[in-house]
């Protein structure tokens, strides 16, 4: 429950609860962004974002994005298992 | 350099533990705390140490929210998951943890409807579509996590869902840190600052420790080039006789921390009198509770939670693991009785304690391999 994962914003599904659609490591999965409504602007469709326990954590670059994806696919066990807990997840 | 070659700049990792063997002043011995489990994961699966000189040592933090967990709080999550009627979910890393006579995967075993979820949001969906049943989610977690939780209860309250109450077990990182720096047990020189945390704290929060404890501390990435790299701006401060917070994540740390998650965590939750801490014993304020406005949501009101304080086993040495007095080869049932497979201690459960990392890369002893 440690990892943060980053994935990219497809679309918005839910204004209200503020939840969207993101593609995470090939899958998509549904995660709230309101942590994100700082400021003028929340997380929008194309953005990268960490993703924390089915909740965006921060934005990032793309570039961050892919190295924090490799460096989490390099650990191996701990991220397959994680990941096998996001797939189970369905978030509404 | 074993390990360098998979750095995301095998280059910039070389020049970095130059630039580090530089400037290191070679009758000086460095302690340096590692604060997030994270970190300590990325240190010896990248064999970052390896790439130190001998005087500079990581000394393993507090900052993995499964390992501090205490037994009778594991004890309390499991008596609820006993009580008839109730879905008791948990994120996948708590399912293995010792209570004092059972793990919840044990209760789960013997018939508790024991689920693991990715999300808290999870448990609150599994509440709608179970409104004859009570659901109970065993929230653990630092700031990091705080929010989540944070959100998910503001959801219950708005939807009205009242089968759904949480066991709070969110703890802060500032106390611990404290605690650590007033006990004469370890001396520390320096901090790398837990880099996930101060996304949603800040990098303010830190700035006691340089100004009261005049010691430095850098928040860092998760990269074994972003260890490196905070691991030299640490040892510049000390060389250089500053002490100051310093932000190697400042791509996405912003100083002032994310006002959003600060004011849901401060609707939401409010701080205890004391929490008791794997290893660190009773601090105060270190550990956040329901609201009064959240009452109704929380599992402690709701039912009756044994709160009963349990000594660690005998055998059990997560306390001076967590504290940083002893490294985990030296607890004595390291790799023997405690097995990331048959854990006797926390430190052993989760892949951030730092006992698990060690095991996991054959960090067996002492000796590190020679550059
Ligand atoms: S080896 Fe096991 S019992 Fe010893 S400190 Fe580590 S987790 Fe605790």
């Amino acid at each position: 429950m440690c990892l943060a994962i980053p994935g990219q914003i497809v679309e918005v599904v839910d204004e209200v609860n503020r939840l969207a659609t993101v593609e995470v490591a090939g899958v998509r999965r549904t995660v709230n962004i309101a942590l994100l409504d700082v400021g003028e602007t929340g997380a929008a469709p194309g953005d990268w974002v960490l993703i924390h326990v089915g909740f965006a954590l921060s934005k990032v670059d793309e570039d961050e994005a892919r190295a924090t994806l490799r460096l989490l696919e390099q650990m191996g066990a701990d991220y397959e298992q994680e990941l096998e807990e996001l797939k189970a997840s369905v978030i509404e | 350099m074993r390990f360098v070659d998979e750095f995301r700049d095998a280059e910039l990792g070389r020049a970095l533990a130059e630039e580090i063997h530089a400037t290191v002043e070679p009758e000086r011995h460095y302690k340096i705390m590692e604060v997030c489990g994270g970190h300590t994961h990325a240190i010896y699966k990248y064999g970052v140490d390896d790439l130190l000189p001998s005087n500079v040592e990581f000394v393993h933090g507090p900052g993995c929210p499964v390992c501090v967990i205490p037994m009778g709080r594991v004890d309390d999550g499991i008596a609820l998951a006993h009580e008839p009627g109730v879905i008791f979910t948990c994120f996948g890393d708590m399912l293995r943890v010792p209570g004092s006579t059972e793990t919840l995967l044990d209760a789960k075993a013997q018939g508790a409807d024991v689920r693991i979820v990715y999300s808290p949001l999870d448990a609150l969906r599994i509440a709608k579509e179970n409104p004859d049943r009570e659901i109970v989610f065993f929230a653990i977690g630092f700031e990091t996590t705080a929010p989540s939780t944070a959100l998910t209860l503001r959801r219950a309250k708005a939807e009205g869902a009242r089968n759904f109450s949480v066991i709070c077990s969110h703890v802060t990182i500032v106390p611990p840190l404290r605690a650590l720096l007033e006990s004469p047990e370890v001396r520390l020189d320096g901090f790398i600052g837990p880099g996930h945390v101060a996304t949603v704290i800040g990098a303010r929060p830190f700035q006691f420790i340089p100004e009261q404890y005049g010691k430095p501390l850098a928040i860092s990435g998760f990269e074994p080039l972003d260890v490196l790299q905070s691991v030299l701006m640490v040892l510049r401060q000390l060389v250089e006789a500053r002490a100051e917070v310093e932000n190697q994540y400042a791509r996405v740390v912003p100083w002032e921390g994310n006002p959003r998650a600060l004011e849901i965590m401060d609707e939401v939750f409010t701080l205890r009198d004391r929490f008791e801490w794997r290893g660190l014993g009773f601090i105060s304020e270190s550990a956040l509770r329901l609201s009064d406005d959240y009452a109704e949501w929380d599992a402690e009101e709701r039912f009756a939670v044994p709160d009963v304080r349990v000594a660690d086993p005998k055998a059990c040495q997560c306390g001076e693991v967590l504290r940083g007095v002893i490294k985990p080869w030296e607890c004595k049932v390291f790799g023997t009785a405690c097995t990331p497979e048959r854990p006797i201690g926390t430190c052993m459960v989760s892949s951030e304690g730092a006992c698990a990392a060690y095991y996991n890369y054959g960090r067996f002893a002492r000796e590190r391999e020679v550059l």
